[in-house]
Parts: structure tokens; C-alpha cells; sequence
């Protein structure tokens, strides 16, 4: 992975694209440190999704009639996009999800319900979201397998011997985060998804975090499943997609029943319809599919790896700055990371540091970030994480300093 | 009577609470209040006594003392922020009639600019705190009138 620390984007005109940063929070210009969560939404998406109600609102792909066809040819053509961030070989290998949470669920519910059984074994890592933990916990319930874990260093990083160890003949699934959501470690994923498949396993990637700062080639990487939500990479919320090889895609059963997922209903038998279709039962976030193109197009426009070279200074800028605060500790330490600091002060609460922040107009996460297990691998009830995008400055950064100081010197 | 107990000790706390413009002066207040409470003895640091729903572990004890609530607490030395805010809610509460307490309405909240506080879930749940607080005034309130 090459680290470019060249800046060449025009930050304060890309802030201008985004409305909501434009705003005061308790009297001071409003910081947004809170990306990994969500990133704001650039013009262009919240104008698409205005145009669509206002100019083509209709429901997809049954209608004959002219607003009809407009709301499907963009509904479509959000799909040949995503195909193309992520350099699928077919389009029909794009499911519309709700988000990632939801295609991992879909993945555990049909893929794992139809072909994995008792004893089988699934990896996961111990820095997962609750997300890419809890759907297969509830498959090893229901079906009697077992579930496995790769353990972290003290850095952040994935231990691959121990992976290497955890692989057996009885491992049928891989399922991680390509990154930590909580950290900001980028994972190995070529090299887990290569163990993995030399034992047989099928491998589903957590790429929630990892689509908004990486170039993401499903091909070149190999893996089955690669699940992502748009809201994480400039995008609406309640959108996501799931990329699955069509091979794969093609034996495993449907989800959820519905309209649009048929290819005929009678009472005494239902036949289904082919991909991507399969998967899309009931009239989907159709808005929000088309608004998602503009999202792409946001940062296809500016450059994945000028976008990645920007957030690099960043993280490069908040690790120095913040590394110098006594008593502040950054947890996770990966060579590789994505920008992304999590950290916390001796002798004051997470908690606490962020509501003396927000009170400065600054927005950042306090607490397990969905990823409690990790946390007590840390020994943590939680950090406070600061996460950048493309539109942050170091201005910006030289603020959450000085708020962190405040911080300090209030509580202690 | 004692309702209006609780309503003069909620004026007291938005009087004090006036002197401070900015909102993190105000947070100083809190925390600084926080430091001033007594402790709590250590028997009652038990889970039982965790406040749901809060970001950071606070105890809070509730005991009848005669014919008036008695409430204690604490928290992980750290959170200081939720120990001042269950220091101006004991304050306020404690050593009242629990039917006072169950009944209380804490304006004082909104009026020192706490609300924020309440409906989010991210400042000691101070909703949270208030509710374990109500909940064993009510009982106690329905033992009274059941006897």
C-alpha cells in the first residue's frame, strides 16, 4: 500500500460543496470529526435526491409510462457505477442493500443457512464490528457451528500467524473488515482471503470503512462477498450494496419474499427471478440508489487516491499534534491505517472529553464504536475518535488540540 | 409541601447556573459540583446499583429514611461530567417524601440548558438517572398507600 503525502485538491472549494459544514455549533464553527460514522453529503447528492421527487418520483421496473422509465434507467445506472468503484465482472453481482449491516446479514442468512452446518467453522477478527459478529453468531446458534477468532496485537494489527493456525478443513467461511472502524487498521485482506480460499472457505469482506479511502477491485482481490454502505462514502443513509460472485450469487436462495423478486407466483409454487433481482424483494430505497451515483461521481471526480493523499496529511498532521498532549494515548498503531484516531487521556472519561468538545464545536465519537469485544482486548470501556475526510483541514485539526487542552485543563 | 421543597431548591440551582454565560463555564460548575459530593460507602458499588444506559459507571443508591427518599451515588472516577449532574439530581431530590419525588417536574433542567443532556444519550444519562430516581419513589409512594 504506497502512502502519498501530496496534497494537490482545492479543500476550501470541495467545503463549499458541502452545506452543512457552513453552520456555528455552540457559538464556533462547527468541526466534523465524525466521518467514520457518517460523512456529510455533497450538493450534488441532496440536489438528486430534491430532482427525483420533484421531476421522476415513480415506482421501478413494472411501469410502462415515462416517469417510470427515468427513476429505472437511474435506478440502473447507479448499479453500472457501483460496478465500476468496485470493478465487478457483471453487473447483476451489485445487490441494493440497506447498508452493510444488511448484506452481511443477507450473506449469514442465506449463503450460511443453505450451506453451512454443524461443526463447520467461521472466522471472524477480534476487531470486528457488532455487526460482522452478532449475524453469525445467530447462524452458529441456529445451525451448530462454530465460531473463530483472529486476535490483535497491541499495534492494532491482526495476528496472521494465529489466522494461519485457526485455518482448517472445517473452515467454510472468512467474513472481515478490510478497516477498522475503531482503529484505522487497514487489514491484509488479499493475503486472509488467499489462506482462505487454499482451505476451501468462502470470504466476505466488511468494506464499510475501506470504500471511502481505498481503491477497491473485487476482482483483484478475489473475494466472494464485499459488503459497503453509502452513507460512509458521501451518500445517503439507508443505502449500501453488496457485491457477491455471480456463481455464488446464483445457488444461494433468496432473502426475503416479495414483489419484484418473482419470477411467478402461484399459490402452489413460486419461481424467482434472476439476479441481481433475487435479493431486492419489495420496491426498494429507489431515491437514494439514484443519489448514490452522484456520490460516486463526487469522488471519481476528485481522485480516490488524491482523496486518500489528503486524508494521509491529515492523519499524518493528528497523529504528530495529538501524540503531543500529555498524557493522551493513540490506540491503534498500524503501520497501515487508514485517518482514522482513536485515543484516550489518563484519568479522564471518553465520555466526558466529548461533551467538552461538542461544546467547542467540535464533533467526534466517544465510546466502543460497536467493536466491544475489542475494546476489552484493549482493556478499554472505550476512546474517544476523531476520523477525517476529505473536506477536513488542519486548521481544523490545530482545533481539536486546543479543545483538547480545554479538556484537560477543566478536569484535571 | 414538599414539592415545594424541590421547586425551591430547582430555583436555587437555576440562580446559581445564571452566573455563567458560556456553556462550558457551566460545565465547570458541574464538574467542580461533582468533586463536593460525599462519598458513597463502598458496600453499595454493586451492579445492581449501575445506572442503565450510561456511557460511563455510575451507582446510585435509594434507601428510605423514615417517611423521605435517600438517595447516594457515585462514579468511575473518571466521569465527572455524570457525577456532577447526580450530585445537582441528589440535591435536588434527596430527603424529600417520595411521593414529592415521584411527582417532581425538574424544569431546572431546561432552564440551566441541560436538555440537551436528557434526550441524547451521550452525557451520563441524566434521563436515565432520573428515572431510577422516580421509578423507587413511585414504589415506595404505592407502599404508603397501599398500607
Amino acid at each position: 500500500m504506497q502512502t502519498i503525502t501530496q496534497d494537490i485538491l482545492d479543500i476550501e472549494a470541495i467545503r463549499r460543496e458541502f452545506p452543512v459544514l457552513d453552520q456555528n455549533i455552540n457559538g464556533r464553527p462547527l468541526v466534523y470529526f465524525d466521518n467514520a460514522a457518517t460523512t456529510q453529503k455533497p450538493s450534488s447528492v441532496i440536489n438528486a435526491l430534491t430532482r427525483y421527487y420533484e421531476g421522476y418520483n415513480a415506482n421501478i421496473h413494472r411501469g410502462i409510462h415515462h416517469l417510470a422509465e427515468k427513476a429505472t434507467s437511474a435506478f440502473e445506472a447507479t448499479r453500472k457505477s457501483l460496478q465500476r468503484f468496485l470493478n465487478a465482472a457483471h453487473v447483476e453481482e451489485i445487490i441494493f442493500t440497506y447498508g452493510t449491516t444488511d448484506g452481511i446479514n443477507l450473506v449469514a442468512q442465506t449463503y450460511g443457512r443453505r450451506f453451512l452446518g454443524e461443526g463447520d467453522e467461521i472466522i471472524i477478527s477480534a476487531m470486528e464490528h457488532h455487526s460482522n459478529i452478532v449475524p453469525w453468531q445467530m447462524l452458529c446458534e441456529e445451525k451448530g457451528c462454530v465460531l473463530k477468532v483472529i486476535p490483535v496485537d497491541d499495534r492494532g494489527d491482526l495476528i496472521l500467524e494465529e489466522y494461519e493456525k485457526l485455518l482448517t478443513e472445517r473452515t467454510r467461511f472468512v467474513s472481515v473488515v478490510y478497516v477498522s472502524n475503531a482503529l484505522g487498521t487497514i487489514n491484509p485482506v488479499k493475503t486472509i482471503i488467499d489462506k482462505a480460499h487454499a482451505v476451501g472457505a468462502k470470504v466476505l469482506i466488511d468494506g464499510a470503512q475501506a470504500s471511502s479511502h481505498l481503491d477497491i477491485d473485487v476482482q483483484a482481490l478475489d473475494c466472494d462477498f464485499f459488503a459497503l454502505s453509502a452513507h460512509k462514502l458521501y451518500g445517503p443513509t439507508g443505502m449500501g450494496a453488496l457485491y457477491g460472485k455471480q456463481d455464488i450469487l446464483n445457488v444461494m436462495p433468496p432473502f426475503r419474499g416479495g414483489g419484484e423478486m418473482i419470477k411467478e407466483v402461484t399459490f402452489e409454487k413460486t419461481t424467482y427471478n434472476d439476479l441481481p433481482y433475487k435479493f431486492e424483494a419489495g420496491t426498494p430505497n429507489i431515491a437514494d440508489v439514484i443519489a448514490t451515483q452522484n456520490a460516486l461521481e463526487f469522488m471519481e471526480t476528485l481522485g480516490k487516491e488524491n482523496i486518500a493523499a489528503h486524508e494521509n496529511v491529515l492523519l499524518d498532521y493528528a497523529t504528530d499534534a495529538l501524540t503531543s498532549i500529555e498524557g493522551l494515548r493513540i490506540i491503534g498503531t498500524a503501520k497501515e491505517k487508514v485517518s482514522v484516531v482513536s485515543f484516550v487521556i489518563d484519568g479522564i472519561h471518553h465520555q466526558d472529553t466529548g461533551v467538552i468538545l461538542d461544546q467547542q464545536g467540535i464533533a467526534v465519537r466517544t465510546g466502543h464504536h460497536c467493536t466491544q469485544p475489542l475494546m476489552r482486548r484493549f482493556g478499554l470501556s472505550g476512546t474517544t475518535r476523531a476520523s477525517f475526510a476529505v473536506y477536513n483541514t488542519k486548521d481544523e485539526i490545530d482545533r481539536l488540540v486546543q479543545g483538547l487542552h480545554r479538556v484537560k485543563k477543566m478536569m484535571l | 409541601m414538599s414539592l415545594t421543597t424541590i421547586n425551591e431548591k430547582q430555583d436555587e440551582v437555576i440562580e446559581e447556573f445564571d452566573l455563567f454565560d458560556d456553556q462550558l463555564d457551566k460545565t465547570q460548575y458541574i464538574i467542580d459540583l461533582g468533586k463536593k459530593l460525599p462519598p458513597m460507602p463502598e458496600q453499595y458499588r454493586e451492579d445492581e446499583n449501575l445506572i442503565r444506559g450510561c456511557q460511563s459507571k455510575v451507582w446510585l443508591h435509594s434507601e428510605m429514611q423514615g417517611d423521605r427518599v435517600r438517595f447516594e451515588a457515585d462514579s468511575e472516577p473518571t466521569a465527572q461530567i455524570s457525577k456532577g449532574l447526580v450530585s445537582l439530581l441528589i440535591r435536588i431530590l434527596s430527603g424529600e417524601e417520595p411521593q414529592a419525588v415521584a411527582n417532581a417536574e425538574l424544569y431546572f433542567i431546561d432552564k440551566i440548558g441541560l436538555s440537551n443532556l436528557v434526550t441524547s444519550r451521550r452525557a451520563g444519562g441524566l434521563a436515565s438517572m432520573i428515572q431510577q430516581m422516580k421509578q423507587f419513589a413511585t414504589q415506595h409512594s404505592d407502599q404508603k398507600t397501599n398500607a
